[in-house]
This record gives C-alpha cells, sequence and structure tokens, in this order.
C-alpha cells in the first residue's frame, strides 16, 4: 500500500518537474496558501446592510422551496412549529436535537405536542435542528454535527425544521466559514442545505421530497 | 469495467436509429441549455469566476503531490484512514477489504464516477456483496444492468414507462397491478425501497466532488440526499476519489462551488453540499465509526506534463455534455465508456487507451461551444484535436479516413493545388447545383446528402477568394494579409 502511494506520488513528479520533488519555495508556497485560506472573488449581491441580507436570504430560501416562518423571540418558536405541523396535518410529535438551545425552549406553552430529544430514528416524522449559519447569497443554511447536532435529524425525518437566529445571517458563505473556523477544528459533518431533497432523474421532472426530507421549513429568530 | 468506445461507429448508428432515445436527448438539451443560461445571467461575476477558478486548479495541479500529502496528513490527523491505489483494481481490492473485515453484506452507494471507472459493483457482486446504487438514476440504470448515460443524469436515456418496467421486473414484493405512470408514483416506490436497504447497509461508498487539504475533508455534492442517507446510517462510511479532486482550502472549494451548479443543473447552490472531516466524535450522536478515503490515480498522473493534463482540471458538472450537438444525437452510451461528450472524448483517449478511444475525439464538429460553457475553461477541442494527431500518428482509424486525411495534407500543404483544386470543386458544385443554391446528391458526399442538403457555394469565389477581395478592399480586418 505505501508502495502505491509512492509510485502514484513519483509518477506525479515525473509529469510535473521531470521526476523531482518539490522544492522548498514550492512547498513554502502551498503551506502559505493553506495556512492564509485567502478569499478569492465573493460576488456583490451580498454587498448588503445586514436587514437587507435577512430579505435576501429569504427570498432565495423560497426561491428553493423552503418555507419561512418569522417569530419575534425564541419564546415564539414552539408556536410556530405547532402552526407548521398543524398546517401539514401532521402528528404533534418532533424529535430536537439535543441542544441547549432548543431543548430549553418553553414546549410547556404547547402541552399537546410530544417532544423528543436525539439523533432521528426510523419513523420520526418532525425533525428540528439548530443552524450554524444562514447564507443570504443562495438562501442556503449551515448545520454542523456534534454533541448538540445530530447529522441524521437533517436527513432521515420527511420535514427538516431548521431554527436560524437572524445574528447567525451572513452574505457570503466566507463569512460562515469564519465561524465554523472560529469553532475550532471542523466537526464530522458540516451540511450545507439549500432547500428540501429533490431529483429531476425521471425524464428531467423536477419533483421534491427524493430520498432526504420533504420539506424544508426554516424558523427565523429576530431577537436573541 | 469493458469499454466498448472502439465500436464508437456502430454504437452511434443504432442511437441514431432510435426514436425514443431522440426524443429522451431533445428533452434534456432544452431543459439543461436553458437552466444553465439563466443561472449565468444571474451572476454577473461569473466570467471572473471561472477565470479564478482555472487559476487555483492550475497552481493545485502544479502542486499535485504536495496537495495530496498535505490532504493526506490532515485526514489522518482528523481520524480518517487514507488508502492509496494505482489501478481501479487497487481501488476495488481495497474497499472490498474493508467491507469484509467488517462482515457487510448489503453496501449502499452514493453517486460517484470513480467508483463506475473502477467497476466497483461488479467486483463487489462477485465477491458475494449486495452493492445498491442510491441516487435516483443510478438505482434505475443499475436495476437494468447499464453503464450512466450522463454524468450527472445517469438515466437520462430512458422514459418513465422504461423505469416502470425496471421496477415491476425488480420489485416482486410489491403488488403486480400498481399503478407506475407518473413520475412522482416511480420516485415513492424508489424511495420506500431504498429506505429500507439505507436502514440496513453496513457500509456505505460515496464519490467525492473535492478533498480539501486544508482541513483534511472530503465534499460532496448532492440533490436527493441520498449521499447524506449513505454516509451518516452505517458504521462505515469509504469515500472514493480520484487524484485530481484535491483542491487547497474550504474557500477554493467555495469558489468552485458557485460555478458547479450553476453549470451543471442551473441551480444557484445544489441541495447538499456536505463537508465530511474524520469519523463520529466520541461525543456525537450519530456518524459512521470509521471513515475511509480511498484515493485513486487510475491513469491520471500519467496525463501531468501532456496536452491532456487540463482535463484534470474538470469538476464534472457535464455542461460541455449538455451543449454538444454530438451527444445531443448519438446520446451517452455510444461513446462506450463512463465519461461520454465532448470531456470524454478528451479524457477516455488518456485513461482507457487511445487504441481504444480513437474515435472519440473525431466525434466533434469542434464547434466550440463545449469549451465555451466549460466553468474550468478546459480547452476540449484542441485536446481533441491533440489526440486525432496521435491518433494519427499511431495508425488509428479505418483506411479511407486515414487516406483521406493524407491526401488532404497532401493537398493543403501546395497552395497553388489547393486553390486549383477550390476553384474546380467549386465551379463542378455551382454546375451541380444548376442554380438552386443547394445540391441534393454530389459525388463521394453521400455520407452528407444521404440526411441533409449540401449547400451550394455561393457567388463571389473560393474563401481565398474572397479574403483577398476584403483584404485589398478597405484595408480589411486587421490588415493581416500578409503572405495571402
Amino acid at each position: 500500500m505505501n508502495r502505491a502511494r509512492r509510485d502514484i506520488l513519483d509518477g506525479i513528479r515525473r509529469g510535473l518537474r521531470g521526476g523531482r520533488a518539490p522544492d522548498p519555495e514550492m512547498l513554502a508556497a502551498v503551506d502559505e496558501r493553506l495556512a492564509r485560506h485567502p478569499r478569492d472573488l465573493i460576488p456583490a449581491r451580498v454587498d448588503l446592510p445586514p436587514d437587507r441580507l435577512v430579505t435576501l436570504f429569504m427570498e432565495k430560501a423560497e426561491a428553493m422551496a423552503a418555507t419561512v416562518g418569522r417569530v419575534a423571540d425564541v419564546s415564539g418558536i414552539p408556536g410556530d412549529i405547532a402552526a407548521y405541523l398543524a398546517g401539514h396535518n401532521l402528528p404533534p410529535e418532533i424529535k430536537i436535537a439535543p441542544d441547549p438551545a432548543l431543548t430549553g425552549l418553553p414546549w410547556e406553552s404547547r402541552p399537546t405536542l410530544t417532544v423528543k430529544s436525539g439523533a432521528a430514528q426510523d419513523g420520526d416524522v418532525v425533525g428540528v435542528a439548530m443552524a450554524l449559519a444562514g447564507i443570504a447569497e443562495t438562501g442556503t443554511l449551515m448545520l454542523h454535527s456534534g454533541r448538540h447536532g445530530p447529522t441524521t435529524l437533517n436527513f432521515l425525518p420527511d420535514n427538516h425544521i431548521v431554527v436560524l437566529r437572524r445574528s447567525a445571517i451572513v452574505g457570503p458563505y466566507e463569512d460562515a466559514w469564519d465561524r465554523v473556523r472560529a469553532a475550532g477544528a471542523l466537526p464530522r459533518t458540516v451540511n450545507l442545505i439549500t432547500g428540501p431533497s429533490r431529483t429531476g432523474d425521471i425524464e428531467q421532472t423536477i419533483q421534491l421530497g427524493a430520498h432526504g426530507p420533504r420539506r424544508l421549513h426554516i424558523v427565523l429568530v429576530d431577537g436573541d | 469495467m469493458q469499454p466498448t468506445s472502439h465500436a464508437f461507429v456502430e454504437n452511434a448508428r443504432d442511437a441514431l436509429a432510435n426514436p425514443k432515445l431522440h426524443r429522451a436527448l431533445l428533452n434534456m438539451k432544452a431543459g439543461f441549455q436553458g437552466k444553465r443560461a439563466k443561472a449565468v445571467a444571474g451572476l454577473p461575476e461569473f466570467e471572473q469566476l471561472r477565470e479564478r477558478a482555472k487559476a487555483v486548479k492550475d497552481h493545485t495541479l502544479a502542486h499535485l503531490d504536495t496537495y495530496l500529502e498535505r490532504f493526506e496528513a490532515k485526514a489522518t490527523a482528523s481520524g480518517a484512514q487514507v488508502h492509496w491505489a494505482r489501478t481501479g483494481e487497487e481501488a476495488c481490492d481495497i474497499i472490498h477489504g474493508i467491507c469484509q473485515r467488517r462482515g457487510a453484506q448489503t453496501v449502499t452507494k452514493g453517486k460517484s464516477m470513480v467508483a463506475e471507472e473502477i467497476g466497483l459493483n461488479a467486483y463487489l457482486e462477485a465477491r458475494g456483496l449486495n452493492p445498491v446504487e442510491t441516487d435516483l438514476g443510478e438505482y434505475i440504470i443499475q436495476l437494468r444492468h447499464e453503464l450512466p448515460s450522463h454524468i450527472i443524469a445517469p438515466a437520462i436515456h430512458l422514459n418513465k414507462e422504461e423505469v416502470a418496467d425496471a421496477f415491476y421486473d425488480a420489485h416482486k414484493d410489491l403488488p403486480p397491478d400498481r399503478p407506475l405512470s407518473e413520475p412522482r408514483e416511480l420516485l415513492e416506490e424508489a424511495r420506500g425501497v431504498l429506505r429500507r436497504i439505507f436502514l440496513a447497509s453496513e457500509v456505505g461508498i460515496t464519490g467525492a466532488n473535492f478533498m480539501i487539504a486544508e482541513t483534511g475533508t472530503t465534499v460532496i455534492v448532492t440533490n436527493e440526499g441520498n449521499g447524506d442517507l449513505t454516509q451518516v446510517l452505517p458504521k462505515v462510511h469509504v469515500a472514493v476519489a480520484s487524484i485530481d479532486k484535491v483542491i487547497p482550502t474550504l474557500e477554493d472549494a467555495t469558489l468552485i462551488l458557485r460555478l458547479l451548479a450553476r453549470s451543471a443543473t442551473g441551480q444557484e447552490q445544489s441541495t447538499y453540499t456536505t463537508f465530511s472531516t474524520g469519523p463520529r466524535r466520541h461525543d456525537d450522536p450519530d456518524g459512521p465509526e470509521e471513515f475511509h478515503i480511498v484515493i485513486v490515480d487510475n491513469g491520471r498522473s500519467a496525463l501531468l506534463g501532456t496536452e491532456a493534463q487540463e482535463t484534470l482540471r474538470c469538476i464534472r458538472c457535464g455542461a460541455c455534455i449538455n451543449h454538444c450537438p454530438i451527444y445531443a444525437a448519438v446520446g451517452g452510451h455510444s461513446y462506450g465508456w463512463v465519461v461520454p461528450g465532448p470531456i470524454g472524448a478528451a479524457l477516455d483517449p488518456g485513461l482507457i487507451g487511445l487504441a481504444e478511444a480513437h474515435h472519440l475525439p473525431n466525434a466533434s464538429s469542434f464547434c466550440g461551444r463545449c469549451e465555451s460553457v466549460c466553468p474550468m475553461k478546459i480547452p476540449l477541442p484542441s485536446i481533441m484535436r491533440h489526440w486525432r494527431n496521435a491518433g494519427f500518428e499511431a495508425g488509428l482509424g479505418a483506411p479511407s479516413f486515414r487516406y483521406g486525411i493524407r491526401g488532404w495534407a497532401w493537398a493543403a500543404r501546395r497552395p497553388w493545388l489547393y486553390r486549383v483544386g477550390a476553384r474546380l470543386g467549386r465551379w463542378s458544385l455551382r454546375l451541380l447545383a444548376r442554380g438552386k443554391g443547394r445540391l441534393t446528391a454530389a459525388p463521394l458526399a453521400n455520407g452528407w446528402t444521404k440526411w441533409r442538403d449540401l449547400p451550394a457555394p455561393q457567388a463571389g469565389g473560393t474563401f481565398h477568394d474572397q479574403w483577398r477581395a476584403r483584404q485589398r478592399g478597405a484595408g480589411g480586418p486587421g490588415g493581416a494579409g500578409a503572405g495571402a
């Protein structure tokens, strides 16, 4: 196996520089780029004040078939979710991420709602997760795995509900990556999610609800 | 897998006689081209981003050995196990070994072109495993024992009735009289069947759109969510990627992602873009316990430093395929291998050999649309031209074709003869057209006139004559008529 590695790298060096190993300047150039991870050209569409970024995020997310509910503060989240469930004729049961920001919500204000937390299981109909960021450029949510963030919640249940704080809305992807880096080493999974799952594989007919969620609902929380 | 690219001419002839395929391809062209154009129009920076992305990838390829080493170090540090495979066989063997060690029977697969290239499914099936494709299009062609006919829309050549037939045949435990006439019904059935398989899977295999050297991360881009279910549910995740997938940083991935979906499906961003770094952490509630990354060469390192090196910038968006008049006429299976269309014509001779693939670079009118839409600015016609020359040098191609080329070259190197020949040809074609402006038959050209009229030469002389006249009048464009 190590032989395969050596042969491949040797083959690359033969093609690139007649078999020579990279010289110290080349190594330095690579390592400098990796350490500095410079930003490239960022589309001008995100050069907006924060409130306009929120509007852009909502427009883009809705254009990709997500729905957005807006609440004034976190106490409004259970109500928005209950309204979503009722609107889609869904049973009053949700599986939420084991995130204090979600488990600490006033669920008791909705006594008919059954709330469990943890990773998604087969049969869970509604999953509720917390977004790390909302990327206005394309209406994309960024979520990540961790103690508080099971990845299965984003893919197994038919209904994916994501709570997004207004303060987590950024313009370009690069700003969202800065948030990930600020949190330390990269988690196992970072998900960028734009709308519910879809396919065009049968006669180019776009259909929502392929293998992942059939619907994506974003609860946008204005205050913290 | 065994390519059938040597039979391109026969394959193409069959495809041209298949009206069902034509309807499907027409549908595809209308869909993809319009959507891409709209997405590009919506991003004023698109052209600049193409230049930047090309530069990033050229830089990466120039330091490919170092970036792969840096990627490996970071991936290993995050707990992933990195494997290297010189050939497809070695890659299959590594993946089979992982499955065997875990005692896996059912293996789910996300869509991966390199897995198709190395024939992974056949390899695993021959050893008693049950690999199941989970991308809807890939699942359909797996049931039909076919190759993908398009790199992002594998079942583009099929209509819904053919998909229904495949499902009736495969899903025997469902009521035989169930309705399957609508795409929705077909999707629901596949979703139900595959959901059980996702939950039972012991190893999940995906490809990787990128390997990020900065963080040791692999990335998949999907719309269906099947790739994510494939990699999050089983205890083991294997990502298989070719050496050209490495890029430096998260910012570089972001740059290229701004081009990828727009060029492919005309979306601004695909539904799911997932970055995987190492296996699940000790306090993660879910995710795979083991994460393996198999880095495959399979002929790519040999393309470095050659005229075909630039094909390694390809991000497999399919834009060149969606805009190719030849692909639109003959479909993907005619190409006889995993990557069809212009990128296949430029890449396949380097990967499966010119003896097998020499027809493919000849299957082009050099209209140049492929290059004009390629997000990574790969000079596809130039690379095809390179392979045409190499094929001729190697003595490949039918004798009539080779004599024709040789004769043409002989005349073209003798300007006086060429001019006389051109005048003679013009004169006789005009005579044959008898003032109608077109020919329905012409000597030596029935291959053309059998299908369509040949326009007759217009008034004003040969191209040379007209060019000279234009140079004399008004100084001509640029006045670069020296030596004419």
